[in-house]
């Protein structure tokens, strides 16, 4: 009998582990959960309603929630920069932490599916995409890969993520052997989620900004900037609020690796920036009016040197061993980068495709009032479940909670 | 999970629908207006995709569907699925020398295709291009929201643009579930009812020719054309793409039978037919004319000639 409920008394155990904290859990928490019920109250509006509450129209189809979509693609194919340090190079201090990262692109990958589903005009036929169950247009529609390689990549890193803390939290080593194959995997499934969804706009000849062959390579050198900055500050906030460690060299050496990638992506912007210039043909329209307003149309100029401003500060400030080494710059670094790669890779590279239209229409787009509410409850959606995922894998890391097996019995 | 539901589902075809329900409930339940929930609603869930039904299934739909809409309209639907006819593929040509830029032929086509009057969708646009300008490639001269009192204005010329019908359409290359899909008579249909508004096939057109309904298409009573075709002009719903079909719902019925805007269009700038017969008014055309197709370079081969008669 006692065998039977042991696992719900682990539960329990857990739960009493998640739901524990300061006065600033809770008020996070509270955080959250008022940022999420306002995002489901104006998703319901949208719902009621149809996208026209969203300022999308047939000239500028795809908006906010895809410019989202396509920044947290990249932030969870960043946890591969952990995984190759750790695994490939055993390079010891970041093994200790690849797990967060992991962690982090699970819930990247569930933000990624919110932000698609609210998108949809129809979500409630979800399943005529799927395999066996819908009509998926496979191989031939690149929605339909990314929907296996994203589905996949969620998979693979629960599978690693949850095996770990399930070893674990019984107190036992877990085995590489099983789990090795799955983080060798995880690498070139990692490159793949960035290299389909760049593919997803890549392919499409009717919009000469995104039919750009630089484009799956920029999509992955600027991934491998916003995700590793994100975790940069995410590990500082853990290390202080709880007693795991996580030593300066890890996170200097990813400040590191982000300085070389961040060096490859202003050099593929600076390729795209000059093709397009100087050639000067009709298909310099979009690049106009991002950096330079076309017509009179200049919605997205600011923004787009603002993120190339930071971009450039960023990869100086975590270049220089100095400035990369002083949590002050390292951190104003990363959150420039943060910044600048979410405006560079959101809407910076979707609202373009659509300005000018394919007839030639500028339409200038920012999102509306439920479409930005309905971003924050995802996003917030997010932070909750990252949060209470860690709430429960950091004790279980640091040793302090511990399940009893049930086979040994009271 | 759903890989789990899958593989269920493969092994026991019977369970399917038992297992969808359980799984889609709580989506439904928020996305239908509450209280509605009757058997066909249900039944409109569940729907297969247009080429996985068979005829008596597709019969019961539309009968279902025709029921469904003369509780919204109020009037007696006819739904046909007529097929294509063998040996026709339908072409298009547009005398821009004659066309006027008077916009009737969009007017037609939203009163026999039963587009949503609000928010308003034309699957038409009519450009106006400055003469003497820049060639009719170079969109960004052109614009769809000229004014004047009377058309044609001096110094104007016009091009309308819908679907090209591209014997290479790249719009159902992209669609994740293969909601829309090339009809042997050389027309780009949407499934309505297995559309996920997911919105690729807009990104993917490059002639524009796509439309969204993004919010519940508003038609009034009096207006609605209550004679039509599955994969053309019957209502759309909220949160799905349309397109132009060539009046599918006229065209296939007929041999013979004009789409609304060639029709309507006063100065005789639209011509029609049967790419497939050599004796038609459109291959006369497009053996006899200077024509050419819009955007050549993106290989999507419309099957929409324009051209210059004098």
């Amino acid at each position: 009998m006692s065998d039977l409920l042991q696992p719900i008394r682990n539960f329990f155990t857990a739960l009493k582990f998640i739901t524990k904290g300061g006065t600033g859990y809770y008020a996070w928490l509270a955080f959250l959960a008022m940022l999420i019920v306002y995002g489901l109250y104006s998703y319901i509006t949208q719902l009621d309603q149809g996208l026209i509450v969203t300022n999308m129209r047939d000239q500028v189809s795809w908006g906010f929630y895809i410019s989202n979509f396509t920044f947290l693609v990249g932030v969870a194919a960043a946890a591969v920069l952990l995984v190759i340090p750790a695994y490939l190079y055993n390079f010891k201090p970041i093994k200790e932490i690849v797990l967060l990262g992991e962690m982090l692109a699970i819930a990247a990958i569930i933000m990624c599916l919110l932000f698609v589903i609210s998108d949809m005009g129809r979500p409630e036929r979800g399943w005529h995409i799927l395999p066996f169950l819908g009509t998926m247009n496979f191989p031939a529609s690149l929605l339909a890969w990314d929907v296996l390689v994203l589905n996949g990549y969620l998979a693979i890193n629960c599978i690693a993520v949850f095996y770990v803390l399930y070893k674990l939290s019984y107190g036992k080593e877990y085995k590489m052997s099983f789990l090795w194959p799955i983080i060798i995997l995880s690498i070139p499934w990692a490159v793949s989620i960035h290299t389909v969804t760049a593919f997803l706009y890549n392919g499409l000849s009717s919009r000469p900004f995104w039919n750009a062959s630089i484009l799956a390579p920029r999509f992955i050198a600027s991934a491998l900037c916003s995700g590793p900055a994100l975790m940069i500050i995410l590990f500082q906030i853990v290390r202080k609020v709880s007693e795991m460690e996580i030593s300066n060299t890890a996170i200097f050496k990813i400040a590191e690796l982000i300085a070389y990638a961040m060096g490859i992506n202003l050099f593929l912007f600076m390729a795209e920036f000059f093709k397009e210039f100087y050639s000067g043909s009709i298909h310099l329209a979009p690049m106009e009016y991002l950096y330079f307003g076309l017509h009179g149309h200049s919605n997205l100029v600011a923004w787009m040197w603002l993120a190339f401003i930071f971009n450039l500060s960023a990869f100086f400030l975590l270049l220089r061993p100095k400035t990369r080494e002083n949590f002050f710059t390292l951190n104003m670094a990363c959150v420039m980068i943060i910044t600048g790669v979410y405006i560079e890779k959101g809407m910076g590279l979707i609202i373009p495709g659509f300005i000018p239209g394919t007839l030639g229409e500028i339409y200038e787009y920012g999102p509306s009032a439920v479409e930005k509410s309905v971003s924050m409850g995802v996003w917030a959606f997010g932070a909750l479940f990252f949060t209470l995922l860690l709430k429960f894998a950091l004790p279980v890391y640091t040793g302090k909670l511990r399940f009893k097996a049930s086979e040994s019995g009271d | 999970m759903s890989k789990k539901n899958i593989n269920h589902i493969c092994d026991k075809p019977l369970r399917r629908r038992t297992l969808l329900k359980g799984a889609a409930f709580g989506l439904t339940s928020l996305a239908l207006p509450f209280g509605n929930a009757d058997a066909s609603v249900w039944e409109s869930f569940f729907q297969k995709h247009f080429h996985q039904m068979n005829k008596d299934e597709l019969q019961k739909v539309i009968a279902r569907l025709e029921n469904e809409y003369k509780e919204d309209y109020g009037k007696d639907f006819n739904i046909k699925s007529t097929k294509p006819i063998d040996g026709v593929k339908f072409g298009y040509g547009l005398d821009l020398s004659r066309c006027i830029g008077c916009r009737r032929c969009v007017y037609a086509c939203v009163e026999e295709n039963n587009q949503s009057r609000d928010p308003q969708i034309h699957w038409i646009s009519v450009l106006e291009f400055e003469k003497g300008h820049r060639w009719v490639n170079v969109f960004e001269e052109a614009t769809k929201y000229y004014n004047p009192h009377t058309v044609p204005e001096e110094g104007y010329f016009y091009m309308p643009v819908q679907c090209q019908q591209c014997e290479n359409p790249p719009c159902v290359k992209v669609c994740p579930t293969k909601a829309t899909w090339k009809e042997r008579d050389g027309i780009t249909v949407v499934d309505y009812n297995w559309c996920i508004g997911c919105r690729y096939c807009m990104a993917a057109c490059p002639y524009g020719a796509r439309r969204f309904n993004w919010a519940k298409p508003q038609i009034a009573r009096e207006e609605i054309n209550t004679e039509t075709h599955y994969l053309g002009n019957r209502p759309r719903y909220k949160g799905v793409v349309e397109k132009c079909t060539f009046c599918i719902q006229r065209t296939r019925e007929e041999p013979g039978t004009y789409p609304a805007c060639v029709e309507i269009c006063p100065v005789g700038a639209r011509k029609f037919g049967n790419l497939l017969d050599p004796e038609s008014e459109i291959r006369y055309s497009i053996e006899h004319k200077r024509v050419f197709r819009l955007k050549e370079d993106l290989n999507t081969s419309p099957k929409f000639y324009y051209f210059f008669a004098t």
